[in-house]
């Protein structure tokens, strides 16, 4: 076990119980070169036993006048303590005043290298303290444990909010709302396009009057709502503050995210409506928006979450993340917006995928990557350079042979996402390969979560990898292969340039073509799949959406139709026409059209008739 | 020789879910086939126009949204209206067990569904060439 001292000498000693004769030379040698000697402090007992003082200040008998200061902590470790660590324990306790193995022994908050030297310091540093690499709160799951948020959305909104209803019950501590395809892009239930799809892989909203009923008897005070929308996030925004108006809640009081990230649409998800230039304009007039109004809301959900599912490595999933983030970040700031005022509310959305010390590499290389991006923007606040993370394992890993080995999958990954300092996890369902899952898998994958949280000891200490030999040199592999990608972007001209150019859709095709070739080669192994296959008949019990639920959807669509004014419903939407053909912001004019309950079809035609609409490249 | 095929990989509906359609498309084009993919979010009667215009053998569908008992068939009924009802239509996604059946009897010629190898796919893309050309 080492002793060191910071300051004038670098050199470190290695001092062992038993060396006390030379332990007290060193001892005189630093009085008289004035030199703070820093012991580590599980060993400072024994040390100070072989300096004969059991106390921290030694007196050197030949040379009275000067005191040798040893120090049990490391003056980083211990501003850490008395700032940031204070700080969060004055506001949120840690769930026990001590966590234990079994047998008694005290689980250390966070463990340390022997010696903190400025290398540890600038890469690894403290949780909750730039550059976060170990986490972004200072006690993490000891404080609070991530938010258990399951996705869920299917058939109409009474159905869903049934299904919310049930999470609630079951203990999941908040809501991930999954729309319709249709409603994430833009199209009324009756719209040709929309044909086959309405309620299927998630739930169908038209208008406020469906959002009503979505949230019916959820007080939107007490749960914070996350909700997967990108194209038309700015008019489904509007509809939740809206219902919660009616709840009584002021916006003030909203928590949640809603995922506005338009530039992985046009790489991996595909909703898209309209092109980069407008669409990065409602997002910036969401961010000023909410900014004033509803402080406690994640504006933008950035999300390499797709693009991994598209089939990109895990660096590339980091590199076109951070560069899709920085891109938001420059609009915004382009448009006037101040950089801490709107940089806490960025928050991030990963894919927990099986390669377990991978993935818990890539989480915390994002974390330091995007710290030190956000402060060469001119980020002042540490609370701006954090990185904020939701987790979904990864639906493609899953296998619709023998189903119940993808509950083994999906709590491999679910761990990484917790050894890597997720703020929120989604599990999928074992059932997920063959279709929605149905409410027992769904209990599963929610007890999944609650294992991890409670039995398996890993949420009671902080950054439990730290000091791996090969974690931390996966970090930093994973560090510099993301930077190098995102100087490849840049060199093209920014990320709005290298999806027209097919660059960023290139790389992830080659590495899912890649990764597809090994499976079928027998390289990669898929347990089930392409080995350790057994005759089965997958006949598993099915969530069935319900056939009816598109003809009840334009039915009742009609029926609003014909029920609101209609006057009214077109005073707004030409209000919002002009808005959007001019430079106003467009949050208000569409919270006018929500209350006038226009549909998500019509003000989105609205805008789609002055912005243009999007094409991919086929 | 062999007579180069020509498919068309078509995806039908809103899903935007291409991994698969992507990854088939390139390893039936390594495997020799000529192949045209059409993008996400087509119409049924835009995959079939594209099918006729294209003089293609067989068009894959790929859905993982659940919409495929609407949009599958709906895609082999334009075919028929535009008289190509020759051109064999396959279909892939997730698409569970007890949905194969309904999908054969509206005229899908074959479902590949999750887990199936490349192998396995460039076979069913093979035959239903062979058959088409009798």
């Amino acid at each position: 076990m080492p002793w060191c001292w910071p300051g004038r000498s670098s050199r470190k000693w290695d001092w062992h119980p038993g060396n006390d004769g030379i332990a007290k030379r060193i001892v005189h040698r630093f009085i008289a070169a004035e030199l703070t000697i820093f012991v580590e402090p599980s060993r400072r007992w024994s040390f100070y036993k072989a300096i004969n003082k059991e106390r921290k200040v030694y007196l050197c008998p030949s040379l009275p006048h000067k005191r040798l200061k040893i120090m049990t902590d490391h003056p980083s470790h211990r501003a850490w303590q008395e700032n940031e660590l204070a700080t969060s324990l004055a506001r949120f306790p840690e769930r026990y005043d001590a966590f234990y193995h079994h047998g008694g022994v005290e689980i250390p908050r966070l463990a340390l290298p022997a010696s903190i030297d400025q290398h540890y310091e600038e890469r690894l540093g403290f949780p909750g303290r730039y550059p976060f690499t170990r986490g972004v709160q200072p006690t993490m799951y000891r404080g609070r444990l991530w938010t258990m948020r399951q996705y869920a959305g299917f058939s109409t909104a009474t159905e869903s909010n049934k299904r919310y209803r049930y999470l609630l019950e079951h203990g999941t501590t908040g809501l991930s709302v999954a729309f319709d395809l249709p409603t994430q892009i833009g199209y009324d239930s009756d719209h040709a396009m929309a044909m086959g799809e309405v309620g299927k892989v998630g739930v169908a909203i038209d208008s406020l009057a469906d959002m009503e009923l979505l949230f019916d008897a959820i007080p939107l005070d007490k749960v914070s709502t996350s909700m997967t929308i990108n194209a038309p996030a700015m008019v489904l925004m509007a509809m939740y503050v809206v219902v919660a108006e009616k709840q009584g809640v002021s916006a003030d009081q909203l928590r949640g995210t809603i995922q506005n990230d338009i530039l992985k649409e046009y790489v991996a998800r595909g909703t898209y409506i309209f092109p980069p230039k407008p669409s990065l304009r409602l997002i910036t007039d969401i961010f000023r928006w909410c900014g004033t109004r509803t402080p406690n809301f994640n504006t933008i959900s950035i999300s390499g979450y797709h693009i991994r599912e598209a089939g990109s490595t895990a660096a590339q999933e980091v590199a076109f993340t951070l560069a899709n983030g920085i891109t938001y970040v420059k609009a915004a700031l382009a448009a006037g917006l101040e950089l801490d005022h709107f940089g806490r509310r960025l928050a991030f959305f990963f894919n927990a995928s099986s390669d377990l010390l991978e993935e818990v590499a890539k989480f915390r290389a994002a974390r330091r990557l995007w710290a030190g991006i956000m402060k060469e923007l001119g980020a002042a606040k540490p609370a701006s350079c954090m990185l904020r993370f939701h987790a979904q394992t990864a639906g493609n890993t899953l296998t619709a042979q023998q189903i119940d080995n993808n509950i083994v999958r999906v709590t491999l990954q679910a761990l990484a996402a917790v050894l890597g300092g997720t703020q929120s996890l989604h599990t999928n369902s074992r059932d997920e390969a063959l279709s929605l899952p149905t409410e027992e898998s769904v209990r599963i994958a929610l007890r999944t979560q609650q294992i991890i949280a409670h039995e398996s000891g890993v949420a009671s200490t902080v950054d439990p990898l730290a000091g791996s030999y090969f974690v931390e040199q996966l970090t930093d592999r994973l560090e510099a292969e993301a930077r190098e990608l995102m100087a490849r972007i840049e060199a093209t001209g920014g990320v709005v340039a290298a999806i027209e150019d097919g660059f960023i859709q290139r790389q992830i095709e080659h590495a899912a073509y890649t990764y597809q070739k090994e499976i079928e080669s027998g390289e990669r192994i898929i347990v089930g799949l392409n080995k350790f296959q057994v005759d089965e008949e997958v006949r598993p019990p099915l969530l069935k959406v319900a056939p009816g639920v598109e003809a009840d959807q334009v039915a009742r669509l009609q029926r609003l139709k014909a029920e609101r004014d209609n006057k009214q419903v077109e005073r707004c939407l030409a209000a919002l026409q002009s808005a959007a053909a001019g430079q106003d912001e467009l949050m208000e004019p569409v919270l006018a059209c929500v209350r006038a309950y226009a549909s998500l079809g019509e003000i989105c035609d609205v805008l789609r008739q002055v912005f243009g609409e999007y094409r991919d490249r086929q | 020789m062999r007579k180069m095929y020509r498919v068309l990989i078509g995806k039908p509906g809103l899903d935007g879910h291409d991994r698969g359609a992507k990854v088939i498309a390139r390893a039936l084009r390594d495997h020799g086939f000529e192949v045209i993919y059409t993008g996400i979010r087509r119409l049924p009667a835009e995959i079939a126009a594209a099918a006729v215009q294209e003089d293609v053998d067989v068009v894959g569908l790929s859905s993982l949204s659940g919409a495929h008992l609407r949009l599958f068939p709906a895609v082999v009924e334009e075919l028929a209206r535009l008289g190509a009802e020759d051109i064999a239509v396959i279909g892939g996604g997730v698409v569970p067990a007890e949905d194969i059946a309904a999908l054969q009897e509206a005229g899908i010629s074959r479902i590949l569904t999750p887990g199936a190898s490349l192998q396995e796919v460039i076979h069913a893309f093979e035959t239903a060439c062979e058959e088409r050309e009798g």
